[in-house]
């Protein structure tokens, strides 16, 4: 295994990407809250048409990341480029207005409102001016029934409201939206986490569209069989620090997985496991699972 | 489901089942209000001879236009997720401050209309701004004002003029054209309708264009809906739901006005309960109390609906008593007819 943390932006890596400078870069980065040190020593290029992954347990820092890159939170170390400029954000809108746009889990859909409303909430477009002016309705409501069938969406009814959509479909409005209003980057917040197998199967599609339209894309999950099947690049976290930056190529999924739990932590659960119950057949598992782990070449 | 819709609908997309016609028309906000004006109307028709004529309809229609303008505003701001438990007594408020300041200043009388407007302006404001800024609920920010408004009315108004009323105004400048504006029949095939049917009907339709067609009536649902979602794609949460306070102060303001020069004088204590009405009328009209959903024309509606019950039991010969009792099982049955039918809607989809 090649890892090659440490060194994404070097000068082979960007011939390879043509002279283009990455969409978003970031060099080093690090946040602190007070004295607490959640993040460091975080380096990131996401490319047009590229799904970087960012994988990592509770706590590992993943959404202090999207924070910074959204806008939400300024880094204190390091360097943040966009477009090849070192930006320095104030707040979410500065980003929007770069094109990075984040889709958080919440989604930020109002659901007893019609589809097409939602799609324009915010943004309305409108016609005519003083009293006179009003929603072009039937170009919203156009855009938005063209736009969801542009990723694989068909609405029976851009009309009913959000809420009668499936979770995983409401997740794809909310980044159509995105797209829509100029999204070059798109962070997702662990868009599948609260889904079914099936409908996490029509998020996973919906980022792999996005790819293909030329999108950056960012998305966070700590699923790796989620992750795997769209990522191109696998930035791994654990207690705010990088633990690895993996091409498809260098890993597998069972890899990834192995990487995110971490071979140590299991053998420690093994053994507490085999205090508390005895020799099971569980404890035996872990150990085989975390023994299997540790054997391979170190994952830094 | 019964099996005879489904296996109606073959050749075209499945999805896309005839019946949702039906579902379409039995989702709208106010088909439960709708549904039970016309039962109203033929009951009151059958049980009540004098019900069916014109004249009664006139006088229907002012009763349902008295309630029906601040059910308007009301139901406005109900979709923005919020209440104003301080409406009913904002209208005699307006009156009051018309009347007196007109009488003891003796100012022409619009004069005196136009500095109620800007005190009523300024109550929706604090009352919109209050909100916002404590975050407490509009319950609660509104059931004081309610009280201290209240109590003003009655204090200021003894304090002004020694009594419980206002002193007539209708020798000072500008009554007659005023009255005109606000409280003036108008002469249809031989039958007096009331002017404020006309300015009732007049909210509701730009009420409805509101929220239908511009960008402040998506974002009136939008912050009644989800407050937090608005606010993540930049809906200005503050500024609207200000303004949906300021409207609820508006109209208490021309209704004040309709009162005060339609019958010269106000008493001081009015005003008190009907608050009440109004968030009744909006919630048989198919407004969600939890906000986010219902219909200007659904409003207008229950209005309609408070109208005949309160007139049409007069013309039944019935004890008005039985009015509130009356109304109060209307709000009820209203209520679990549309949660039942929104319910099915959705499900149906």
């Amino acid at each position: 295994m090649n890892a090659q943390h440490g060194d994404p932006g070097s000068p082979e890596a960007a011939d390879e990407r043509g002279p283009q400078p990455p969409l978003v870069r970031l060099r080093d980065v690090g946040k602190r809250y007070g004295k607490v040190v959640a993040l460091a020593d975080v380096s990131l290029d996401v490319h047009a048409g590229e799904v970087v992954c960012v994988l990592g347990d509770n706590g590992a820092g993943k959404s202090t990341l999207i924070k910074i890159v959204a806008g939400l939170h300024a880094h204190d170390e390091g360097t943040y480029e966009v477009d090849g400029r070192v930006v320095r954000h104030g707040s979410p809108r500065d980003a929007l207005e770069l094109g990075i746009a984040t889709v958080y889990q919440d989604l930020a859909v109002v659901p007893l409102m019609p589809v097409w409303r939602n799609f324009f909430l915010g943004s309305e477009r409108t016609r005519g001016v003083g009293p006179a002016r009003r929603m072009d309705v039937e170009m919203m409501r156009r855009t938005a029934r063209h736009e969801l069938s542009e990723m694989g969406i068909d609405l029976r009814d851009v009309d009913q409201p959000i809420g009668t959509l499936s979770g995983g479909e409401r997740q794809c409005v909310a980044i159509a939206r995105a797209v829509y209003f100029g999204a070059r980057v798109l962070i997702l917040d662990e868009p599948t986490a609260a889904l079914g197998v099936k409908q996490a199967g029509v998020v996973l599609r919906y980022i792999v569209q996005a790819r293909e339209r030329g999108l950056g894309v960012i998305f966070i999950s700590h699923n790796p069989h989620h992750a795997y099947p769209v990522g191109d690049r696998f930035l791994i976290l654990k207690r705010g620090r990088p633990l690895g930056l993996y091409a498809k190529s260098e890993v597998t999924r069972d890899e990834l997985a192995g990487l995110m739990a971490g071979g140590t932590e299991l053998e420690e659960l093994a053994h507490e496991l085999e205090r508390d119950l005895g020799a099971t057949d569980v404890v035996a598992e872990f150990e085989a699972e975390a023994a299997q782990i540790k054997g391979r070449p170190d994952s830094r | 489901m019964d099996s005879g819709t489904a296996v109606a609908t073959p050749a075209t997309d499945e999805r896309v089942a005839r019946q949702s016609l039906l579902n379409k028309l039995l989702g709208r906000p106010e088909v439960g209000a709708l549904t039970g004006a016309v039962v109203l109307f033929v009951f009151f028709s059958i049980v009540a001879e004098a019900f069916l004529e014109w004249n009664s309809l006139a006088t229907v229609l002012y009763g349902s236009s008295t309630i029906g303008i601040m059910a308007v505003s009301v139901a406005l701001l109900m979709i923005g997720g919020e209440f104003d438990l301080s409406a009913g007594v904002q209208v005699t408020t307006a009156s009051l401050a018309a009347g007196m300041v007109s009488y003891q200043l003796s100012l022409n009388v619009w004069a005196g209309a136009l500095i109620s407007l800007l005190i009523m302006l300024a109550i929706g404001f604090v009352n919109g701004v209050l909100y916002v800024r404590t975050g407490l609920p509009s319950f609660i920010i509104t059931l004081g004002m309610f009280l201290m408004l209240t109590g003003l009315n009655l204090g200021l108004t003894r304090v002004v003029t020694g009594n419980v009323a206002t002193d007539p105004i209708s020798e000072l400048d500008g009554f007659a054209t005023a009255q005109g504006f606000f409280s003036s029949d108008i002469e249809i095939a031989g039958v007096q309708f009331d002017v404020t049917i006309f300015w009732w009907l007049l909210f509701v339709a730009i009420a409805s264009w509101v929220l239908m067609r511009t960008r402040a009536g998506n974002w009136i649902y939008a912050v009644g809906g989800s407050a937090p979602s608005a606010r993540a794609v930049g809906v200005p949460v503050a500024r609207t739901k200000i303004a949906l306070f300021m409207g609820v102060s508006f109209t208490a303001w021309f209704l004040g006005m309709h009162l005060l020069f339609a019958f010269n004088t106000v008493q001081s204590g009015e005003g008190v309960g009907n608050e009440l009405i109004y968030i009744s009328a909006a919630v048989i009209g198919g407004c969600l109390l939890t906000g986010g959903y219902g219909t200007a024309i659904g409003a207008a509606t229950g209005a309609f609906i408070f109208g005949m019950a309160e007139k049409g039991i007069i013309y039944a010969q019935w004890n008005p008593d039985w009015f509130l009792f009356f109304l109060g099982f209307m709000l009820l049955v209203a209520t679990i007819l549309n949660s039942w039918i929104r319910r099915r809607a959705e499900v149906a989809r």
